[in-house]
């Protein structure tokens, strides 16, 4: 301050951009916040589902004038949420949703209660979160194992968590057999009946169709035998459970899935029951309306489908780039067509969907249907299917591709190009062995951005082959392997149909959160992937002007 | 293609006295406007020329003409004259440019090695005619590589990166790379502009060298380097040619005034 008579005393001029630097910094910071808020969310809220909450009991009298009505009794749960109510008097009540369970029981598996009518919470170490096939979960004390040879095996007799947990193990094996003997044995056993009667109905029938006709029913009876069988052993073994409020729960040994108590388990108990009911997740099939269970089909579905668009949407992308960049007579038309295939990219992506189902589907499943599969009683390729929609979403990013690899093919130095062709290289040996290999980092970038949006994509898979329930994967051990035409299910759209179509919205609303958080880990681990791919070739290619 | 190449060879035999490149009463346009105007002269065979003058004034344009890498840019054209190489006009219809290039061989101002190992780097222009035995084409390499004085400093990583190397190994890979099609001439675009005076000093060494086999054509900006190492000299101006004569004969007693002020340094 002292010096301010100096030669170079500043003369104001040089702060005078400075509000406009604070508005940039605002900016930012004001996506980063948002971006950070939206991923935290999900974060949070997607892994919370997997951790186990305790379980509290709950003694409910109701007070004068409470709002939700609530029957005096005893409740058991876990805490969904909290929440503040204003009733029509205008008094508040703080109010709690407790997952209650049970639903033979209640018919609900929420419950909304008044903080006011509780008069005492309890946290007992012995309830139990049972899970099962059909249902939703139950909430309760052991009572019982009714086995099958009409043994009875109270709760707290020595040997009663073993026999329960071998119960648990031994229906988890009788039920992949069930699948197994329903899905491979009699579901080949019926294609070939299938088969058989259309061959006969044809070519009219004859001794040898009708002997194999005739053995293929016996083997289905023994099958179906068997299957009753199993259902029957499944069905032999009951656990009684006994609800908070007195009540029993018969729950037969088939429909146990697993048995845990959040409330003895320790840090680390929670943790692998954690980690456990995220491997679930992510590993199995969904049930209950995709409300519980996995969504491994999802994830397979997502996975193969944005692999498939890529391979279909690199090549052609970098050969039309390299088309319109290096050969192309640079005038109206190129620039018409560049505008163009910007354009495209701007196009609403329900609007390719609505052309892959007219062009695809339609057009192109209908000639192939009609040329390779002219008996089949039901469309084969023309209906919705995974290569459909990889197709259209091939579609959808060609822009993308396309816009990326026009700029590295510009990106690359001249005088690198012109070093080619001054060792006597022809134009397309100076673009195959120089110019494309220098441009592959550039070309990647726009592979990986056409994987994230392909990925991300929703609306226009609804049209052309994404279900609510697929269980058949696309790919899979029936011959012939691969079924390109199968429908398919898909993360975005189970995000879709849990959080908007789901009958038990409130039961789907964890799902949602972890099925969001698994959609946008899969695409940053398929882009991350993509961007340490692009990073070696980038080292082995790099040229000075990278 | 094929029957251009037999042109070029036979020519080259039967008339042994034959200018390597004859440049005949050239104009060249850039869309508009006027480059080079009525540009006329020869260069003997196996003899280093230097091109010098100040920047802008067509010399550049002159030495890409010979190997018609003008081609490339939109709207460059020669509008009157003719280029012989070896006694063939290489504007003709029947000369294909890509055949041109591999006895037209082009080192650049700026070092631009390609993306690829040292190796690969070199092996590039054999490997384009068509598939080489790879014990023919280590020879050619390490041939190539020898003869761009190079080789000492590389053999034992061939197969790293281009980029590891110094700018004046990598300006010598690149002379390495343009020997190794084996050209007949050997055009230099200002080949030591990018260089510091000791990787300067080698790579002239290497174009006094190379002298033996080929004939250069070196366009610098240096005129110490063009009496070093030249045995005629080129000056141009504004697109014409000044004067061309024993370099010699252009530093010592030049008969123009322009190029007198120019060499001298009173000028530019």
């Amino acid at each position: 301050m002292a010096q301010t008579n100096t030669a170079f005393a500043t003369t104001g001029r040089s702060r005078k951009g400075e509000p406009f630097v604070w508005l940039t910094a605002a900016g930012l910071t004001i996506g980063v916040i948002l971006t950070l808020g939206l991923l935290g969310l999900v974060v949070v809220k997607g892994l919370e589902v997997f951790w186990p909450a305790r379980l509290v009991v709950l003694e409910v009298e109701p007070a004068e004038g409470s709002g939700q009505g609530t029957a005096a009794g005893t409740v058991a749960g876990y805490v969904v949420q909290e929440r503040v109510r204003r009733d029509l008097a205008g008094k508040t009540h703080e109010e709690i949703q407790v997952f209650r369970g049970n639903r033979e029981l209640h018919g609900e598996k929420f419950v909304f209660l008044d903080r006011a009518d509780i008069a005492e919470t309890r946290q007992p170490g012995d309830l139990l979160l049972v899970e099962r096939l059909e249902g939703g979960h139950v909430i309760g004390r052991a009572g019982a194992l009714e086995l099958a040879g009409g043994e009875r095996l109270e709760a707290g007799a020595a040997g009663f968590d073993e026999r329960l947990e071998q119960l648990i193990e031994e229906s988890a094996g009788r039920r992949e057999e069930l699948k197994r003997i329903e899905k491979d044995q009699i579901g080949r056993n019926a294609k070939r009946v299938k088969e058989l009667n259309l061959e006969a109905k044809l070519a009219g029938s004859d001794a040898g169709v009708a002997a194999e006709l005739a053995e293929l029913r016996e083997e289905f009876e023994r099958l179906d035998g068997e299957r009753g069988e199993i259902r029957e052993r499944l069905e032999a073994d009951h656990f009684v459970v006994e609800s908070a409020d007195g009540r029993e729960i018969r729950l037969a040994g088939g429909e146990l899935l697993h048995v845990f108590r959040p409330n003895e388990a320790g840090f680390l108990g929670r943790l692998g029951e954690m980690f456990r009911r995220g491997w679930t997740f992510l590993s199995s099939d969904p049930r209950e309306a995709n409300t519980e269970g996995g969504v491994y089909p999802a994830i397979f579905g997502t996975v193969v489908m944005t692999l498939v668009m890529s391979i279909f949407v690199t090549p052609f992308g970098v050969i039309a780039a390299i088309y319109l960049r290096e050969y192309a007579k640079q005038g109206h038309l190129v620039r018409a067509v560049r505008i163009s295939v910007n354009n495209l990219a701007g196009v609403p992506s329900i609007v390719f969907g609505v052309f892959g189902l007219a062009f695809f589907i339609y057009f192109v499943g209908g000639l192939v249907d009609d040329t390779f599969f002219p008996d089949a009683e039901e469309p084969v390729y023309k209906s919705g299917g995974i290569l459909w929609a990889s197709l259209t979403l091939a579609l959808l990013t060609v822009p993308v591709v396309i816009v990326a690899t026009e700029e590295a093919l510009a990106a690359v130095p001249r005088g690198v190009r012109e070093a080619a062709l001054a060792c006597g290289a022809s134009k397309w040996q100076a673009i195959q062995r120089v110019v494309l290999p220098a441009s592959l980092p550039g070309i990647l970038t726009g592979v990986i951005l056409a994987m994230a949006r392909g990925a991300g994509e929703v609306a226009p898979l609804m049209l052309v082959g994404v279900v609510k329930s697929a269980p058949d994967l696309p790919i899979d051990g029936v011959a012939p392997f691969v079924h390109p035409e199968r429908q398919f299910m898909h993360l975005g759209f189970h995000i879709y149909d849990l959080g908007f179509q789901s009958p038990d919205s409130e039961a789907a609303k964890p799902m949602v959160f972890a099925t969001t958080l698994l959609l946008i880990s899969i695409v940053v681990v398929m882009n991350l992937a993509a961007i340490v791919i692009r990073n070696r070739l980038r080292k082995k290619y790099a040229t000075s002007s990278f | 293609m094929h029957e251009m190449v037999q042109t070029l060879e036979e020519t080259a035999s039967t008339e042994v006295s034959q200018a390597a490149i004859e440049v005949a009463d050239v104009d060249f346009c850039y869309g508009r406007s006027r480059a080079l105007k009525d540009i006329s002269l020869k260069v003997p065979k196996g003899e280093i020329i230097a091109f010098i003058g100040p920047s802008g004034c067509g010399k550049s344009t002159l030495l890409r003409c010979f190997n018609r890498m003008n081609d490339l840019v939109p709207g460059a054209r020669v509008t009157k004259g003719e280029i012989h190489v070896n006694g063939v006009e290489i504007h003709q219809p029947g000369v294909d440019p890509v055949e041109l290039r591999r006895r037209v061989g082009m080192v650049f101002q700026k070092s631009n090695p390609f993306p690829r190992t040292i190796y690969e780097n070199v092996a590039y222009g054999p490997r384009l005619a068509g598939p080489v035995e790879k014990s023919d084409l280590d020879d050619v390499v390490e041939g190539a590589l020898r003869g761009a004085a190079l080789w000492d400093e590389v053999k034992d990583r061939l197969d790293e990166s281009a980029f590891g190397l110094s700018g004046g190994q990598q300006q010598r890979l690149c002379i390495a790379r343009t020997i190794a099609v084996k050209p007949e001439i050997v055009l230099m675009d200002e080949p030591c502009s990018a260089l510091d005076p000791v990787a300067t000093a080698k790579v002239e060494e290497l174009i006094l060298e190379l002298k033996k086999d080929y004939t250069i054509v070196v366009v610098t900006h240096n005129m110490q380097q063009a009496t070093r190492i030249s045995d005629l000299t080129a000056f141009f101006y504004l697109g014409e040619l000044v004067e061309f004569d024993r370099t010699s004969a252009i530093f010592t007693s030049p008969k123009r005034q322009e190029t007198e002020d120019y060499v001298t340094g009173r000028f530019g």
